[in-house]
């Protein structure tokens, strides 16, 4: 059944039903919340290939030894623009373009709470990125001190300082009213008789990660305004001569750095948890404790920002105290794996392309979690820590982590989008490539890694070279591989089979109930909840 | 040009939106110049301050004519409650950043510099800065900014808590008289409000004056310094955001706006100014008395 089609009938006398405006300025000015979430993911996409293409520079320099194609300064700057890029205008804007087209239709809510503060928060995110991408092209260079802007060394920038710092807090305004629409929306417009507990899991998720980004990007904006009043007007917040302390900024720093690396992870268990259940044909495993591990995550991600910082000097008790609580936040992971596999269990499983990004995301994201673990314990991270071990941590839950649940996601939801089923063959190609050349291009960093290559340096020694190779070999495949990402994305968009309004077999929740491609107005009536309608 | 139904109001065709991200563009740009030494950077700055200011009164104005039209419902005012609960929330982890620097210097690092606790931190002290003892306050070992006297807490800081303090009493006093339908008496004392908030700026004004010319504090004095003028700073800021949010209060209640059951607004400047007095009482206790 469709609501929106009923809606159509009854409800055409009262309602004064608009279409998106004509041409360009549709864009500009558009409150919809599909709109807004289709301009967020172009964005994010377009984002992708420029940190992309950064990645690629670091890996081209890093095929042999020695200093071949760039100069330090710059492989430096590309490192920290890379990171910078993929997190704040990759990831991020992903997450919330699919928050904005799936929450409201989730939700049963005609749109987001608030539509116009939706749209300033996406137009804020091309200005914001033109700051910082200038700064490549600066006279001095861009921001070479890495994406943590360690102080001292990033007090030593040029040009280009000013401008990073504010550009971050051009993106920290985007964020932080982006995540209290989210919140509004969640508390305020789901349909009457929606419990919380009843929510969508990726509902829940957000609202966690929405909490974790009002409490943390001011934080942010606060340690990145010490070391611009540091560098213009001689305060001395990160300097001892000054009874500063260098060290403050790590901390502050992580303070918001560690939840962040949440925010970054967190609407992807969301949508993992969406997708296992539709192609298992079962009811996910666990509701409630995913609810439960979800918020024990959020919460615990604020008490163990040091392990960041295990080698940087701390007290004892300090060292010991974050070892702990970081192995602890494993528990709660590990309660999602658990509910993951157990969902499958016995479920009669078919493999599509989300189903396969699925997955995988839950295999190497485990490899993540562990070699995690591994670093969580203090006296092994003082070898372990600032080498490519770290690098192919992070990259294990950041790419097939985070990255592979967007594909799943634009896999699982763009027929929802387009009303089109996008190429099934093409699809699963993709995932294969994308599979075995993401391994080929991080799993030897362990190696590497643990070995002592240090991260963040454009020469290594030459007992680094094969493993080095390979990975930058890995690197060139998954870049290029991507391409066929935008190809299907491409050819979907333009037409294609037909997709029914449930699209999947297994698919459950309101927003399956509506026509595919879905309406530029869903729910401007509430729907009737009942328990086909919510996901539980 | 929107949608009115009985439904959530929906607005479409958003303008102001795109008119604050140029004039943010152009604010942080000029500034960034400014910053760097570039001549056109405060001209820059200034551009996009004025820009702004026109997008803020200009949205503003529509949303508060839609208001006055009663296209909003009971949802719509939840929504707008909710996202300036959130909006003051971020305000309040912004200011920890800056609390939480003040105590880890005070309780951490700053004894490290001075050589007690475990860990090494007298070998660090003997070897870096051996003739230095930790004592708050401080401008830091290489005595940066070249001594000073730090600020008392009796005397102006007391006055100023006494004034906040006052200015919220006169504030609930607008709002229970808003509540019983008064409008004149709200715009009465919304105008006390102001003005003592108006007051506290400017002897927050004359004591960094005072600051400068008799006790030899700068923002340049070391940790001591950097702490003092960047909270008293950040928060004599919000103070004048929570002025003018009053103020335009105010002038809307002259005009005739605001019902017994409808006047969020003020409930919103009423929020903030609450917000900011108690980030005043924390600053009076951290940062003027211990
Ligand atoms: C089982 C959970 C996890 C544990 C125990 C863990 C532990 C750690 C530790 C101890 C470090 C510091 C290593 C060092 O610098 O020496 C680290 C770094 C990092 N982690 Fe994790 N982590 C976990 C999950 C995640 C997740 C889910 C993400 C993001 C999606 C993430 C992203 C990062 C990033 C980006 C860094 C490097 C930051 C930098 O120095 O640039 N981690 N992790
Ligand atoms: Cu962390």
């Amino acid at each position: 059944m469709s609501y929106a089609d009923t809606n159509e009938d009854v409800h055409h006398g009262d309602h004064d039903h608009h279409g998106p405006a004509p041409g360009l300025m549709r864009w500009v000015t558009t409150t919809n919340h599909k709109d807004i979430g289709t301009l967020y993911l172009w964005f994010s996409l377009i984002m992708f290939f420029i940190g992309g293409a950064m990645a690629l520079v670091i890996r081209a320099e890093l095929w042999m030894p020695g200093i071949q194609i760039v100069d330090p300064m710059f492989f430096n700057a590309m490192t920290t623009m890379h990171a910078i890029v993929m997190i704040f205008g990759v990831v991020m804007p992903a997450f919330v373009g699919l928050a904005n087209w799936m929450i409201p239709m989730m939700l049963g809510a005609p749109d987001m709470a608030l539509p116009r503060l939706n749209n300033w928060s996406f137009w804020i995110m091309p200005f914001a990125f033109t700051i910082m991408l200038s700064t490549l092209f600066m006279d001095s260079g861009g921001p070479a001190g890495g994406w943590t802007l360690y102080p001292p060394l990033s007090l030593q920038m040029g040009d280009s300082f000013a401008f990073v710092i504010f550009a971050i807090h051009f993106l920290g305004i985007s964020s932080v009213m982006g995540s209290i629409n989210i919140v509004a929306t969640i508390f305020n417009m789901r349909a009457p008789g929606m419990k919380l507990m009843q929510m969508p899991m990726f509902v829940w998720t957000w609202l966690i990660t929405a909490f974790l980004l009002i409490a943390t990007i001011p934080v942010f904006a606060g340690a990145v305004t010490m070391l611009l009043t540091d560098r213009f007007f001689e305060t001395s917040f990160f300097s001892a001569a000054g009874g500063g302390d260098p060290v403050m900024y790590q901390h502050i720093f992580w303070f918001f750095g560690h939840p962040e690396v949440y925010i970054l992870i967190l609407p992807a268990f969301g949508i993992i948890s969406h997708i296992i259940p539709t192609f298992s044909r079962k009811q996910l495993f666990g509701y409630d404790s995913m609810v439960y591990a979800t918020a024990s995550i959020a919460f615990l991600s604020f008490i163990v920002w040091a392990h960041h910082m295990f080698t940087t000097g701390m007290p004892l008790a300090a060292e010991l105290f974050f070892m702990f609580s970081t192995m602890m936040i494993s528990v709660p992971t590990g309660v999602k794996v658990f509910n993951w596999v157990a969902t499958m269990w016995r479920g009669s499983m078919t493999f599509e392309t989300p189903m396969l990004f699925a997955i995988g995301f839950v295999i190497m994201f485990t490899i993540g979690g562990l070699s995690g673990l591994m670093l969580a314990i203090t006296p092994a991270d003082i070898q372990y820590h600032d080498t490519y071990f770290v690098v192919a941590h992070f990259h294990y839950v950041l790419v097939p982590g985070a990255i592979y649940s967007i594909m799943a996601s634009v896999y699982f939801w763009i027929p929802k989008w387009t009303g089109n089923m996008y190429d099934e063959k093409l699809g699963k190609i993709h995932f294969w490539v994308s599979t075995i050349f993401v391994n080929v291009l991080f799993f030897p960093m362990h190696f590497v890694g643990l070995a002592g290559m240090p991260r963040r340096i454009p020469d290594y020694s030459l007992q680094f070279a094969d493993w080095n190779m390979i990975a930058s070999i890995g690197a060139f495949g998954f870049g290029f591989s991507q391409l066929m990402f935008v190809y299907i994305i491409i050819k979907c968009v333009r037409g294609g089979e037909k997709a029914t309004g449930q699209v999947w077999e297994g698919a459950r929740g309101l927003e399956w109930t509506i026509d595919s491609p879905a309406p530029y107005h869903t729910f401007e009536d509430s729907p009737i909840i009942t328990s086909d309608t919510v996901t539980r | 040009m929107s949608t009115a139904t009985d439904g959530y109001y929906i607005p479409h065709e958003a303008k102001w939106p795109i008119v604050g991200s140029i004039g943010l563009f152009t604010t942080f740009w000029g500034l960034a110049s400014w910053f760097n030494g570039s001549g056109l950077g405060q001209f820059t700055f200034f551009v996009g301050m004025a820009i702004m200011v026109f997008m803020l009164f200009g949205w503003f104005s529509t949303v508060v004519g839609e208001s006055q039209n009663g296209t909003y419902n009971g949802q719509v005012d939840t929504s707008f409650r909710m996202c300036m609960s959130w909006f003051i929330f971020s305000e309040v982890m912004f200011f920890g950043a800056f609390f939480g620097a003040l105590f880890y210097v005070r309780n951490y690092s700053g004894p490290w510099l001075g050589g007690e606790g475990a860990g090494g931190a007298d070998v660090t002290n003997a070897v870096l800065w051996s003739s230095y003892d930790y004592v708050w306050p401080t401008d830091g070992p290489a005595d940066i900014g070249g001594g000073f006297q730090s600020m008392g807490w009796f005397g102006l800081p007391l006055v100023n808590t006494l004034l906040l303090l006052f200015s919220g009493l006169t504030c609930t006093i607008a709002h229970h008289a808003i509540k019983d339908g008064d409008r004149e008496k709200m715009v009465r004392w919304l105008g006390a409000t102001v003005a003592l908030g108006l007051i506290f700026t400017g002897v927050q004004a004359y004591e960094y004056y005072h600051a400068y010319h008799a006790l030899d504090l700068k923002l340049s004095s070391g940790i001591y310094g950097s702490t003092f003028f960047m909270l008293t700073g950040f928060h004599g800021f919000h103070v004048c955001m929570g002025a003018i949010m009053l103020a335009v209060v105010m002038f809307r209640g002259m005009k005739g706006h605001f019902t017994a059951e409808n006047h969020f607004a003020f409930e919103a400047a009423a929020w903030y100014w609450h917000f900011v007095d108690v980030v005043w009482l924390g600053l009076f206790v951290f940062v003027y008395i211990f």
